[in-house]
């Protein structure tokens, strides 16, 4: 199908784009499009108006520093892939953007978009959330902070309401002594995941296991962080029983079933994806720590 | 709330300047119209494909900036003061000005790399963007041709084909022919 009719606007400043969604209730904002023209075309949004970002200056931006990395509104996660600055200061950005749809949408796609789309099928939903991150948000009143805690209200929902702009994305840097690893299942490469695992695993001094962390995409409403370290801490690393540490993170999910699979594969596949994830994360955490 | 006097700026319709495969074109369209259809309906360009329009098939992939993108995901009104090649800028005309195939056409029809002809624009786009995105010299790995041609769907499952098309162009492209 086609869109329904809207109109259009493509501000020259954040500022006339608030003012825009300020003066029409029912406007949206287009960033990559790459979620939205779907949900257009198969009609299942239709904004009044929708309000262009991409020609809004100072919005392209990647700044990795020792603290983080952040992502302004209109890089494309071609763009994130790519920047390797950014790979070294949170290794999981790469990772999981390399499982983002295929290389067509993702030069288009943004990374920030995608977050304030607030799929639980995201790959970068689920990021923001494992990596402790936070977006800044624009209204006509100012700019405030909003942690991954209080911005996902579920499915495709977020709790920003009036005129507003999700003008960039934190991502805090990855802690020392500590490794990362994504990997999802999908029916055909680059398709939504039937589940996927984001994992960071931080070691202590002696080289045993003080923290394990995942987050996992397809698997409830909005994304979650759930603390496996109970299963394998004070380990050391390359005697740690990474299987236990997924046989505790089924118990700890609550997948729905649908046309793709059943709620009980979904809770198997979260096992089976934390146990490789966390092998391949202490690995690379291991290897930090040698160095 | 008060009385807007100064109502910012929103349109139903806009003319968008383009250049489609090195020629400036132009069109007025309601915003609602999407490059694909922008090229097919209002310019006449019928090369690209639409298939599934909404971002699934690959199908209608054009280059806009050089970058392969689904056309069916971006509106017409975006591409404004933009670069689009289409399947027809593919070929170079040569010094005769008759028109020389693209080395991943030439692939193609060597390596029976087409049925039906559905997907075929939108995988000639892809992977034409694809190699001549990367090092020519270096030998093309299974992983690559794999992700090249991983977001595009071919319904008479031609995929073997395709994929030796794809190293055949690259093969075409490292000996610099």
């Amino acid at each position: 199908m086609k869109p329904a009719p809207f109109r259009y606007a493509d501000p020259r400043s954040l500022d006339e784009a608030l003012d825009v969604l300020s003066a029409e209730a029912g406007a949206k904002v287009l960033a990559g499009g790459q979620s939205l023209l779907p949900l257009l075309a198969m009609r299942l949004a239709a904004p009044s108006t929708l309000v262009d970002l991409n020609r809004v200056p100072g919005l392209d931006a990647v700044e990795a520093t020792g603290d983080g990395v952040r992502v302004g509104a209109l890089v494309r996660h071609a763009h994130l892939l790519r920047d390797t600055a950014a790979a070294r200061v949170q290794p999981l950005l790469a990772r999981a953007t390399a499982n983002v749809a295929h290389p067509a949408i993702r030069n288009r796609g943004t990374t920030v978009g995608s977050i304030a789309h607030a799929d639980p099928s995201g790959e970068m939903t689920s990021v923001l959330a494992l990596t402790d991150g936070s977006v800044t948000v624009a209204t006509p009143g100012g700019r405030e902070t909003v942690g991954w805690r209080d911005l996902f209200v579920g499915p495709l929902e977020t709790s920003l309401s009036g005129p507003s702009v999700v003008v960039d994305a934190f991502f805090p840097a990855l802690a020392e002594r500590s490794g990362t690893a994504f990997a999802e299942i999908s029916r055909r490469k680059g398709d939504y995941a039937v589940c996927g695992a984001g994992v960071v695993v931080t070691l202590d001094g002696d080289r045993r296991v003080a923290a394990v962390r995942a987050s996992y995409i397809s698997v409830g409403l909005v994304p979650e962080v759930h603390d496996l370290t109970e299963a394998v801490a004070g380990k050391p690393v390359d005697g740690a029983d990474w299987a236990a540490a997924g046989a505790l993170a089924r118990t700890l999910v609550d997948p729905d079933g649908d046309i793709h699979a059943s709620a009980d594969y979904r809770r198997l596949l979260v096992g089976v994806l934390t146990e490789r994830t966390l092998a391949e994360a202490a690995a690379e955490a291991l290897e930090r720590t040698a160095a | 709330m008060t009385t807007s006097v100064d109502r910012p700026q929103t349109d139903a319709e806009r003319t968008v300047s383009v250049t489609v495969n090195g020629v400036p074109r132009e069109a007025t369209v309601p915003v609602r119209r999407v490059l694909s259809d922008l090229l097919r309906d209002d310019l006449g360009l019928t090369g690209t494909h639409v298939g599934c329009a909404h971002g699934v098939c690959g199908s209608c992939t054009v280059m806009v900036d050089g970058d392969p993108v689904r056309s069916c995901l971006v509106l017409a009104v975006q591409v404004q003061g933009a670069s689009v090649t289409t399947v027809e800028g593919l070929a170079r005309e040569d010094e005769r000005g008759g028109q020389v195939l693209h080395p991943v056409q030439e692939a193609f029809r060597e390596c029976h790399a087409l049925q039906c002809g559905y997907c075929t624009p939108g995988f000639l786009v892809t992977i034409a963007a694809g190699l001549e995105a990367r090092d020519a010299a270096e030998e093309i790995s299974e992983e690559e041709v794999d992700e090249l041609v991983g977001g595009n769907l071919c319904r008479c499952t031609g995929y073997a084909n395709i994929k030796k098309a794809v190293r055949h162009a690259a093969a075409t492209m490292r000996d610099g022919q």
